[in-house]
């Protein structure tokens, strides 16, 4: 299969990693992956702000240079939602509206690709930690992702998943954490909380910009916890 | 920037990180999750149960008209007399001249968020009536002068020794701060209450068209009470409030229970069909029902939004908002708290006055997921959103928007953009934190990642 893989602005710019460990397994499943580079943002900043508009003009071409994609596959459960659940209300009533509907169906959040789509659950892959999973409110509430990333990480040799007990958002909501910042850092401080209390070395995510903000505070506070990106963990031998 | 939006801002950072309000609200609803999953499970599908109510309150809303004139009808019919407001100042005055009526001096209050909604103790109050609140949580914060804090536990954000000081201030009563011996205290002053009171006055949570009765329900008895000692009953109630058939409780009144509280049902649920008819021995001997609009009919006219009518004031969304456990119910400086009063006080007072609620969620969707009668919230925010940005844009707000969307559209600026971002890496760590440093609002609190010099796309192009 041709996987085109849409990589997040901020994987591509801050989170190299993660985008490489997901070629790298797909490539090794045998699907020849494309990577279209003109491609940047999903345009959910503005879209989430409300500004319809300049969100259709970041969305229009992304959604043009995916017109033609097998499948779609991306690297983060809220990007992910922004294509297949928000593009056809974004482009709804414009000339776009059935092009963003079959480009809807066609797109994957990766965990979900390699578990739902390619029926594939066992990597190979060795991680000799303990690990916490953090679900992306997106990926977890939109599109209904949960057991997708736990099947994966259960194959991982050498890999003890502990749960946390309280599931929450960590606080990161885009603009949300600059627009109300000490809001969405006392939820980070809970988040934070319940990962250490699972006594994991490491939080795991699907989408690495809620890992961005984990590891922002985890940092500052001179924590020990650290984090990493789902398909880092799954291109681990 | 508004009063609201500033004074939000300033409480929300306050509350947010007072260490000791977070551990008292995160004591308060511990185990609410747990108990509420338990009594969930008692229903034979949940999800169909939510399905069930979610079209029986579509089914209500959408024949509102034809289901208020049957109540009415019905309410009259047994010697109700029913009063229509389309305004909050309007409700007030109904009740004001029903109490100048009948002279009475005392009102005894059972629950009831509609009456803060619009602000009514305070103007009976100001018009020399004396008005108690006779629910526990809501006579706690009346001794202290606040309003509720949460639409189900107004009292929750207090300690019991906080309680303990409070009714020894107070009422000079306070024996030790076990709960039981701080509810003997409120018992006795209630009671003294109940028999003086001219006038009980009570909120309601339904209202059933096909019968004609309002629903009540309460832990405590207390609402029991003022119905039924005072000679004159006054009851306030939103329009929305209704529901077509009696049968409908029966899906209603567990539900309610099991989302707010995680209780199999509330200890006491009662249903009123009018005052006191000839031959019975009890009951008030007259009967005003006061229903109240209040803008509830411009949510009606939005056809997006109009789910938010079916809310049955639970406050299961409240109990699991990172945003409300975090900030409080009080910072919100509404009746309505947590995510359904960011929903609906843009509508019910003015979208750009109240859009900053909107603004203040991270759309994490625990609120709908938890909803149980399945308000689509969390996307009604950003339809908030997109409402309040269509109609007044921010200028720099929409201008950052298109020159982002300039630069992620075209490949030469995008790898400059991250090019500069790696460059000035030295010059972000030098401001980090400052009043000089951009990213302040990030950085006052939490680290930025190290920007890796090849960006995914450098190591693209270079593999090909």
């Amino acid at each position: 299969m041709t996987v085109t893989l849409f990589i997040p602005c901020f994987v591509d710019a801050l989170y190299p990693r993660a985008g490489i460990s997901m070629v790298e397994i797909l490539e090794r499943l045998g699907h020849t992956v494309v990577c279209p580079e003109e491609i940047a943002c999903c345009g959910q900043p503005p879209f989430n702000s409300g500004y319809h508009a300049e969100a259709r003009a970041i969305a229009t071409p992304v959604l043009e240079k995916l017109a033609d994609a097998e499948a779609v596959v991306i690297g983060s459960g809220s990007c992910g939602a922004m294509v297949k659940n928000f593009y056809p209300e974004l482009f709804k009533a414009t000339r776009h509206a059935e092009l963003a509907k079959q480009v809807a169906a066609r797109t994957w959040e990766f965990s979900d690709f390699l578990v739902s789509k390619l029926g594939v659950t066992d990597l190979g892959a060795k991680f000799p930690h303990k690990v916490t999973f953090h679900d992306g409110c997106h990926g977890l509430r939109e599109l209904g992702i949960h057991k997708q990333p736990r099947a994966l990480l259960a194959n991982v040799r050498e890999l003890e998943l502990v749960e946390m007990t309280e599931v929450s958002c960590c606080g990161f909501g885009g603009t949300f954490a600059a627009k109300f910042p000490m809001i969405s850092t006392a939820m980070g401080e809970v988040k934070c909380a319940s990962a250490a209390e699972t006594g994991a070395e490491y939080i795991v995510s699907s989408d690495s910009s809620c890992l961005m903000h984990i590891q922002g505070l985890l940092s500052r506070q001179g924590k020990p916890t650290k984090t990493i990106s789902l398909a880092e963990v799954l291109n681990h031998q | 920037m508004s009063t609201f939006v500033s004074d939000f801002k300033t409480r929300a950072t306050e509350k947010a990180g007072d260490l000791r309000h977070r551990q008292v609200i995160r004591t308060a609803l511990r185990g609410y999750e747990i108990v509420r999953d338990k009594r969930k499970a008692a229903f034979q599908s949940w999800e169909s149960a939510r399905q069930a109510a979610a079209e029986t309150k579509w089914e209500a809303v959408n024949h509102l008209d034809k289901h208020l004139e049957a109540l009415t009808a019905k309410l009259e019919a047994r010697g109700t007399k029913v009063h229509w407001a389309s305004t909050g100042e309007q409700a007030r005055e109904i009740i004001a001249q029903i109490l100048r009526d009948k002279k009475a001096r005392c009102i005894i209050k059972s629950k009831s968020m509609t009456s803060e909604e619009i602000h009514l103790n305070h103007a009976l109050e100001k018009e020399g009536f004396t008005v108690v609140e006779s629910d526990l949580g809501e006579f706690i914060v009346q001794l202290r002068h606040e309003p509720p804090y949460h639409l189900v536990f107004p009292s929750m954000h207090l300690t019991r020794g906080e309680i303990k000081d409070l009714f020894q201030k107070e009422l000079g009563d306070a024996p030790s701060d076990a709960p039981e011996e701080l509810t003997m205290v409120a018992r006795r002053v209630m009671r003294q209450k109940y028999i003086t009171a001219d006038v009980g006055f009570t909120g309601a949570n339904f209202a059933i068209a096909e019968t004609g009765m309002i629903s009540i329900t309460e832990n405590e008895g207390n609402a029991r009470l003022t119905a039924a000692l005072p000679k004159t009953m006054v009851t306030l109630i939103g329009i929305e409030k209704v529901l077509p058939r009696f049968a409908d409780l029966a899906l209603f009144l567990p539900m309610l229970a099991t989302a707010g509280a995680g209780q199999p049902m509330t200890c006491y649920n009662t249903m009123y069909s009018g005052p006191r008819q000839p031959g019975e021995c009890d009951g008030p001997e007259e009967w005003h029902v006061v229903l109240l609009d209040n803008r509830r009919t411009e949510l009606l006219a939005d056809a997006e939004q109009r789910d938010a009518l079916h809310c049955i004031r639970c406050g299961a969304c409240l109990n699991v908002c990172p945003i409300f456990r975090n900030v409080g119910g009080h910072t919100y400086g509404t009746t309505y708290s947590g995510p359904v009063g960011a929903v609906i006080t843009p509508h019910l007072r003015g979208l750009q006055e109240w859009k900053h609620l909107s603004n203040a969620s991270s759309l994490c969707g625990a609120c709908t997921e938890a909803c149980p009668v399945k308000i689509d919230l969390h996307h009604h925010l950003l339809q908030n959103r997109r409402n309040a940005s269509a109609s007044e844009p921010a200028f720099f707000e929409r201008l950052a928007y298109q020159i982002f969307g300039i630069v992620a559209n075209e490949p030469a600026f995008w790898s400059l953009a991250k090019k500069l971002g790696w460059l000035t890496q030295p010059l972000q760590k030098a401001v980090k934190g400052s009043a000089l440093d951009p990213a302040r609002a990030w950085t006052k609190t939490r680290d930025l990642p190290a920007q890796p010099r090849e960006s995914f796309k450098d190591w693209w192009r270079n593999r090909k």
